[in-house]
């Protein structure tokens, strides 16, 4: 029997390093949350250190103490002690309720700080302009707009490297997540509401975007490339766009908001006024108010902010309201 | 007429798959086959006298453990076809539209179909052989749950042949799961098989709630309740607050869908957002509801394997009747990228880091219980251990999830399925395998095989392991969760190694197929009751017990009872002064629950495809089991006379008491 066990053991623990060994192959590092290529996800990463560090100050010494445990306590170790009415002690729960207390206090401590430093909505620190990139999902495909540019485009972006980003998401469509994990986490898209994201790119690159949270069918195919450039190739990608020959109309829109199973990256020359709006608000009704999360110009950090959209985004697009 | 006759059942039916028309075909064979069987062997009416209209807690239980193995076996087939569909880049093993259908089915199965059943079945089995009762508080109920769970199941699984299944994620986010969206069948049975078993589950947790508070054994005060009796406890608290709001939501979204209400539409003035809070205040109570009893079913085999007392029993106690409390708020670390605000993030990011202080407790109570033991490696205890590292780091990734703006990298990434999966099947999972091999001779008078429980238990572990480290590596590198196909050159890797662990863990289900069929046939009889040497009040019963449990209801005086009991009988002490056998009041059979579930069933399926000249002749038939159960509850009582119990306890006891 003994044998057996034995052999077991072995069998297992040789499985675990073949597991080991083809994962450390298939390429430690480069992981793109643990690789992060812009202030957000930087951040993020930190804070990851600081979690896992915490937890690993508990963790390692518990599972050492349960592999000495019940190797010294087996019952074939007829040395060791015996003591099967011993059962409490004030000093050893004391100290096992106390540290767990003592390093969750410390994480929620660095928790707060940066929940709030991390808020999503929270414009970046920098002395360049942002830059706005309305994100609409679609099933399955992501609109962005550039509302500054004038320019729109399907499954790609562009953005300059070291300037602040200003993403505003939105669904036309079941809700989405916007997610760029080398740039920082994501953030629900949803219909009626907008959401500000900021991000930034530190350097070029082309970085892997997609969204995070499931919307039917052809969900798998809503992934998008983030081509992050210098001021001069964003100006001249931007001059591409605006000489495509395709432009964005209501019309094409009615037909571009239809499932579709894929589509391939493409440029609009153009969009209509106001279009992100008018996606934004497709179900208000006349003189109900809109849910506007984080809206730079309240600049508010604290949390959901009921704007009217007359006010906040749209003054000379009233026309917008498609009237429900 | 025929083609009318075609097209209806082109819709009607599922068609166009191989995989489907197979099950088609197994499900007409094994229904042949069992219809034979039963036939052949003249068993119809032992099938109904003996477990279709039984009250005994102890059948119930069997029956609940059974169809939780059915189901396991079909949500691990889910789970073996999703892994086969990612174990390469852009294979089309199956269409995105079915494998959106295995992963919904998969989830709703395991949860809804396989951790909760398994779950009341153990609490069936044990709960009242721990207390000393004689049965649960409302058996009549008890059955009823029985069959209601079962009728929502098997209305839930018809999706697969019949109609088509629920493809929106096992909690149905609207708007996809929404009219508009969603406008298939497949989203009626999602609500329909969901909210009949639902009912049941509620009525389970009122029930054993009260057999625990009023029905156990002189002398046996809450402070001296068996650990697992005590997270029976905790589990049911928690089921009667969280499962009525599973019940409103599914509601609401079934008003939605059916008569077009808003309630979670935004054209209308409704709000999915509302959806999505609702949900998650049942859902997360609900993976403590099922993660609470395993940890009563540690706390049970650490003692009994290490042969010492649990340590820190108040401790015990008050880390799970915290975590029932604190599991209610923290239900927003589901959707922290909701973008509620960092106010609202931090509080729900600390309620849920909270909620590690206790569970790290009982981890570290568990530990020094072995300390000091003298401890033997029996497949119960072999789970036991295996579960202390796999939770440990289960629970360690999931206070990563908890810190809020970590989380919006983790958030719907496979770092998350990891996670969950990691708890479920390490905490919950290995819980219930421990506790089902534990008390199997309590049963059914017999040991499982080790040998084949051996390999069934490494073929487990390992495959667990090399299936859901790399899902942690994968999600930090942006696989998210829920796509059928990818395409990115770097996750090839640790998915083949996944889809690997995956089939390692069928394979260690096959073995416990294997194994329970071998000991089946070839086994030696407990004679003893107590197999273990075991610490609690059933193990002082014959194994299986018999129909009242207990000839003479021992009088308690400390935790261990039983323990203490034979300690006293060693030391040549006075034993338990049992008193004389008098009759015993015991529950009669009753078909009502079976009928009445089924026409639950009939109200259900008629829903589901709007068939109101269905569902309004179930509803009745619901109405009058009601009505019938009311005026003959008075003759639903009998007596087992003295003469009898003593013939019994001869038989299971070889003449001595």
């Amino acid at each position: 029997m003994g044998k057996k066990r034995r052999s077991l053991v072995r069998a297992a623990f040789s499985a675990v390093t073949l597991v080991m060994t083809m994962l450390l192959l298939s390429g430690c590092g480069n992981y793109m949350v643990l690789d992060p290529k812009g202030p957000i996800a930087a951040k993020q990463l930190d804070l990851i250190i600081i979690t896992t560090l915490l937890c690993a100050v508990i963790i390692v010494p518990v599972l050492i103490i349960t592999f000495v445990i019940v190797w010294r306590y087996r019952a074939s170790n007829k040395k060791a002690d015996y003591k099967p009415e011993w059962a409490h002690s004030n000093l050893l729960e004391t100290i096992w309720w106390g540290i767990p207390i003592v390093i969750v206090i410390i994480l929620a401590i660095v928790t707060v700080r940066y929940t709030h430093e991390l808020e999503p909505s929270k414009a970046l620190a920098s002395d360049k302009d942002e830059v706005v990139i309305q994100a609409v999902s679609l099933n399955w495909k992501w609109l962005f707009l550039y509302p500054e540019e004038g320019i729109a485009t399907i499954n790609t972006i562009t953005i300059p490297e070291d300037r602040p980003i200003r993403f505003e998401l939105t669904s036309d469509s079941p809700m989405n997540s916007f997610w760029v994990p080398e740039l920082g986490g994501q953030l629900y898209a949803m219909s009626g509401m907008s959401m500000a994201l900021y991000l930034q790119a530190d350097e070029p690159g082309t970085y892997f975007g997609t969204g995070a949270n499931f919307t039917g069918e052809h969900f798998a195919n809503m992934t998008f490339d983030v081509n992050a450039t210098s001021e001069e190739e964003y100006a001249q990608w931007i001059e591409e766009a605006k000489s495509s020959s395709e432009t964005l109309t209501a019309e094409s829109y009615e037909e571009l908001s239809k499932p579709t199973e894929k589509e391939e990256p493409r440029l609009y020359a153009s969009f209509p006024n106001g279009m992100y709006e008018s996606i934004v608000t497709k179900y208000l009704h006349d003189g109900a108010e809109l849910h506007q999360h984080g809206s730079a110009e309240t600049g508010d950090l604290k949390g959901p902010e009921t704007v009217d959209v007359q006010d906040a985004d749209s003054e000379d697009h009233s026309s917008s309201h498609s009237g429900h | 007429m025929l083609d009318n006759i075609k097209e209806f059942a082109s819709e009607f039916f599922v068609t166009g798959d191989p995989l489907i028309y197979g099950a088609d075909a197994s499900i007409v064979l094994a229904t042949i086959g069992i219809v034979f069987v039963l036939t052949y062997f003249k068993k119809w009416g032992w099938l109904w006298r003996n477990w279709i209209t039984t009250v005994d807690h102890k059948k119930i239980g069997i029956m609940y453990i059974l169809a939780a193995m059915l189901m396991l076996f079909r949500g691990g087939v889910d789970a073996v076809m999703m892994r086969t569909q990612l174990a390469f880049p852009d294979l089309n093993f199956l269409e995105p539209e079915h494998y959106n259908q295995i992963f919904t089915t998969h989830g709703v199965v395991m949860i809804f179909f396989m951790a909760m059943p398994l779950m009341f079945g153990l609490f069936n089995i044990i709960v009242p052989l721990q207390i000393g009762a004689r049965d649960v508080a409302f058996p009549f109920l008890n059955s009823l749950s029985f069959w209601l769970f079962f009728a929502g199941a098997m209305l839930f699984n018809l999706s697969f042949v019949i109609g088509g299944s629920p493809d929106a994620g096992w909690l149905a986010y609207p708007p996809l799961s929404g009219a508009e969206f969603n406008p298939g069948v497949g989203q009626n049975f999602y609500i329909w098989g969901i909210q009949i078993s639902g009912i049941g589950s509620l009525a389970s947790g009122i029930n054993f709630l009260v057999t625990i508070l009023k029905m156990r054994a002189p002398g046996m005060t809450m402070m001296k309740l068996p650990m697992f009796t005590w997270s029976v406890f905790a589990a049911s608290t928690t089921i009667i607050f969280a499962f009525p709001i599973l019940t409103i939501t599914l509601l609401l979204l079934f008003l939605d869908r059916f008569f077009g209400a808003h309630f979670f539409t935004l054209d209308g003035g409704g709000n999915p957002m509302m959806y999505i809070n609702l949900i998650w205040m049942w859902g997360h109570p609900e993976v403590y509801i099922v993660v609470l009893p395993a940890f009563g079913v540690f706390s049970e085999t650490v003692a009994t394997f290490a042969r010492k007392r649990l340590f820190g029993y108040a401790s015990m106690v008050f880390a799970m009747v915290i975590i029932s409390i604190i599991s209610f708020f923290t239900w927003a670390h589901h959707f922290f990228t909701m973008g509620s605000g960092a106010n609202v993030n931090s509080f729900f990011a600390i309620s849920t880091m909270i909620i590690a202080i206790p569970t790290g407790v009982k981890i570290f109570n568990w530990l020094f219980t072995m300390y000091k033991g003298r401890i033997t490696f029996p497949t119960p205890m072999m789970w036991t251990i295996a579960f202390i590292p796999a939770f440990v780091v289960g629970g360690m990734t999931g206070v990563m999830l908890s810190v809020a703006p970590a989380d919006f990298q983790f958030h719907n990434s496979y770092f998350l399925i990891a996670h969950f999966h990691q708890v479920l099947i390490g905490g919950t999972v290995f819980g219930y395998f421990a506790g089902l091999y534990y008390w199997w001779p309590k049963m059914f008078g017999f040991k499982l095989n080790e040998y084949l429980g051996k390999w069934a238990f490494w073929f487990w572990n390992i495959g667990f392991y090399v299936c859901f480290m790399p899902q942690y590596l994968v999600g930090l590198d942006g696989m998210t969760r829920r796509i059928s196909v990818f395409s990115n050159p770097d996750w090839i890797g640790l998915n083949i190694v996944s889809t690997i662990g995956a089939y390692l863990m069928g394979i260690a289900f096959l073995f416990q197929v294997a194994q329970i069929g071998y000991s089946i046939f070839r086994h030696e009889k407990d004679t003893t009751g107590d197999i273990w040497d075991g610490r609690t009040l059933e193990w002082s019963t014959p194994s299986p017990a018999p129909e009242y449990n207990f000839a003479v209801i021992p009088q308690v005086h400390s935790r261990d009872e039983w323990w203490e009991e034979k300690e006293r009988r060693r030391r040549g002490e006075k034993p338990w002064q049992l008193g004389p056998i008098e009759p015993i009041h015991m529950p009669k059979n009753s078909a009502i629950p079976a009928i009445m579930s089924a026409c639950w069933f009939v109200l259900g399926f008629g829903l589901v495809f709007h068939w109101l000249w269905m569902a309004i002749p179930g509803l009745i038939g619901v109405f009058i089991c009601m009505f019938a159960r009311s005026f003959s509850a008075h003759k639903a009582e009998y007596y087992i006379p003295v003469e009898e119990i003593e013939r019994t306890e001869a038989k299971l006891r070889g003449g001595s008491v």
